[in-house]
């Protein structure tokens, strides 16, 4: 119902609220493109990640996940299953028992001594839908083969690097904010403006020196050497910066006036009050971090047990031949935790502006 | 002698070239209720911010109980303030705010819930406790804003213009409830306003500012009664003083352009004649509706409030002539009214700095 009564709002006041006008149809058709653009691409992620591997390396681009039936054969071991339609129309499951040919020797599952020959146009595979869960379970409990993806290792270090990464990021970034925003000395501007002018340096320029800053500090291979270059963004500064200006300075005078020291003005006063921002920032950096490849890859290649889950989705792809299954399973599997943070991260953007008290 | 509460000496402030405080001197004791009054511009939030420790002075020196407090930063100076916008913790709801500077003192839980409940005692807030700022009206702000400055049991209460965002009739009754606040702590109070209506209830002196330097000094009725110059005469006081100009000669005798000509006994020797302003206050002016007096002047426009009668007259040469009257009588626009003046009550302003002279035989009330 609610959400019903959501999706079919118009513009305009109550009395013209009851039309559909053309505006709404341009906004609605607008919205609705927005939202196909950012979803069609996870929910392919999704609808393939659960398709059998076969039907993966195929590019089978039906919804659902269709499966050819295999079934064992007396002496001979599973055998997949086809549908032999002949001339008259009439159908019969078969499996091959023999190489394809224009002519396939095949033969049915009840008598599979009896061979006869069929012509290969004749024969259609004979499918179900089935949920492929080994593509999610096969690397996750190490079946089939899969002793090499350790996943819940890669999980802890992607939850370790996030986690430790974005506590730092948001604090460094909120004290250099705090210190650019509220307190004046020379060179105020000049600091901001050189901070925000390091987001026009791509960081594949300065991956080389990184890398060479990183090693002098003896933190290369560790999940450190991951999480400190990453804590202070320009980005999070200039954003959190930009939101500070906007808390009113008396506050901060009243602050002082109360015999609060600068550094519990800092937890007490501006934190808070910047808890929209810094959730901005704290989804941002999540998501950064989850997702990053290269700058991990470099550090921690040399110790697979301190692999990322993004650096071990790499496990799947091999030089010969890749697990696009195994690939996709693990993309959606990587994909819950931010999709959690964000919702949980989401409601303090919208409570902090509401709770904004000063007049 | 007592130690003041608060001195000022010579205390200068510039924001670069700009010097807006003029060097000030100035002495506050223990227990005053004193009102910093002026035109907007003219430094008085300033001073309250540079007395506070928000601002440092450019040179002079503030002492606290005898104290120099120049280097002392805000937080530790033992003063609270509250400020124009109330500036209240907005994340917070009305105990923590209340509370907040008492935990910046480290101060025994039990003490400050009995502080805080006390203070919400005497505002009556209690209510209010667990409401944020948001969901408080613009008085019970002002309230709660009084209440974290009344919890530090400041040396000296701070007030920038609080009453300024209220609507008319909450500032009158705010007024009267800071004004029995006094009484009953007896704290010292520095009160910062632009409402000379304001100034005058409140305060034990009042402290004219105008372009970062004191016009005067004192009790709201001696100011009133002896205003130094034309500009502090004219501030305080509602409807304003008038002012009519002319000339006044060594020998006492005032020559107005109005047409005015009157004897004043002048308590100072002039050496030759100088241009001057007269200075009545609209109560000090008689009427006589038969137009006998010393001037007839020409009702322009009326307002007849029951106790109180505004009379707004002009003279022949265009001079604006206000007159209250504390009755009634009947009046039409365009009616030739007498108005009389009694010497005893005149003001004279003159030279260039208009100055107050001295005249012998001036009533004081």
């Amino acid at each position: 119902m609610g959400l019903a009564t959501f999706l079919t709002r118009t513009r305009g006041s109550a009395d013209k609220a009851n039309r559909i006008g053309a505006a709404d149809i341009l906004a609605y058709g607008y919205l609705a493109l927005g939202v196909l653009i950012i979803l069609v691409p996870v929910l392919w992620t999704f609808a393939s990640s659960v398709k059998p591997e076969r039907a993966v390396d195929s590019f089978d681009t039906r919804l659902l996940p269709m499966s050819q039936i295999e079934r064992p054969v007396e002496g001979v071991g599973n055998k997949t299953s086809w549908i032999y339609i002949d001339e008259a129309g009439t159908t019969q499951e078969v499996f091959k028992a023999g190489p394809t040919r224009r002519e396939t020797d095949v033969a049915t599952f009840d008598n599979p001594t009896d061979v006869f020959t069929v012509p290969r146009t004749g024969l259609e595979p004979n499918e179900e839908v089935r949920i492929a869960t080994e593509n999610y379970l096969d690397p996750i409990l190490k079946r089939n083969g899969q002793d090499n993806f350790t996943f819940f290792t890669y999980l802890f270090n992607s939850v370790f690097v996030t986690v430790m990464a974005t506590a730092i990021t948001l604090l460094i970034n909120a004290m250099a904010a705090f210190a650019l925003s509220k307190y004046r000395f020379r060179g105020r501007l000049t600091f901001t403006i050189l901070i925000i002018a390091t987001l026009l340096i791509p960081s594949s320029i300065i991956l080389v020196s990184l890398f060479f800053v990183v090693w002098s500090f003896g933190i290369f291979g560790s999940l450190w050497g991951v999480i400190i270059p990453a804590a202070a963004t320009p980005t999070g500064v200039f954003l959190l910066r930009q939101y500070m200006l906007t808390i009113p300075d008396e506050l901060l005078e009243a602050a002082r006036m109360d015999a609060a020291s600068e550094w519990r003005i800092f937890w007490r006063i501006v934190m808070p009050l910047s808890l929209p921002a810094l959730s901005v920032l704290a989804i941002l950096s999540v998501i950064w971090r989850w997702n990053d490849f290269l700058w991990p890859l470099i550090v921690l290649i040399s110790d697979p047990s301190a692999h990322t889950l993004q650096i071990g989705l790499t496990t799947f792809s091999g030089e010969f031949d890749s697990d696009f299954h195994y690939i996709l399973a693990m993309t959606v599997v990587s994909l819950i935790p931010i999709t959690l943070v964000f919702v949980w991260l989401q409601r303090f953007i919208t409570t902090g502006i509401a709770t904004t008290g000063l007049k | 002698m007592m130690i003041p509460a608060l001195e000022l000496k010579t205390i200068k402030k510039s924001w670069g070239a700009l010097q807006v405080i003029h060097g000030i001197d100035l002495h506050i004791e223990e227990g005053e209720f004193v009102v910093f009054v002026g035109p907007s511009g003219c430094g008085k939030s300033t001073l309250l911010r540079l007395i506070a420790g928000l601002d440092d002075p450019t040179s002079g020196d503030i002492l606290l109980q005898g104290k120099r407090v120049n280097t002392v930063p805000a937080s530790e100076r033992g003063l609270s303030m509250v400020f124009q916008s109330y500036a209240l913790y907005p994340h917070m709801s009305v105990r923590q705010n209340l509370s907040f500077g008492l935990e910046n003192l480290r101060m025994d839980r039990v003490e400050i819930d009995r502080r805080v409940d006390d203070a919400a005692a005497l505002l009556q807030i209690d209510p209010l406790m667990a409401r944020r700022p948001g969901q408080l009206s613009g008085g019970q702000r002002q309230r709660v804003a009084i209440g974290r400055a009344i919890v530090r049991e400041p040396q000296i209460f701070l007030f920038d213009e609080p009453l300024s965002n209220l609507d008319a009739e909450l500032r009158l009754q705010m007024r009267v409830e800071i004004a029995n606040l006094h009484a009953q702590l007896g704290n010292t109070m520095i009160y910062v306003t632009h409402d000379q209506v304001e100034a005058m209830t409140m305060a034990d002196r009042i402290v004219v500012l105008r372009s970062g330097q004191i016009e005067q000094v004192g009790k709201p009725l001696e100011l009133y009664n002896r205003p130094c110059n034309k500009f502090v005469a004219g501030f305080l006081g509602a409807p304003q003083m008038n002012f009519l100009s002319g000339m006044i000669h060594p020998d006492g005798t005032l020559d107005m352009d109005c047409g005015l000509k009157m004897p004043v006994r002048l308590g100072q020797t002039l050496s030759q004649p100088e241009k001057c302003t007269l200075g009545l206050r609209p109560e000090n002016i008689g009427v006589s509706l038969d137009g006998a007096g010393d001037m007839t002047v020409k009702v322009q426009n009326f307002e007849q409030l029951g106790s109180v009668t505004y009379i707004y007259t002009v003279f022949a040469n265009g001079e604006t002539l206000t007159v209250q009257l504390g009755q009634q009588i009947p009046l039409r626009r365009g009616q030739e009214i007498g108005v009389t003046f009694d010497p005893n009550r005149f003001h004279i302003f003159a030279g260039e700095d208009e100055r107050a002279l001295e005249l012998i035989g001036r009533a004081t009330a």
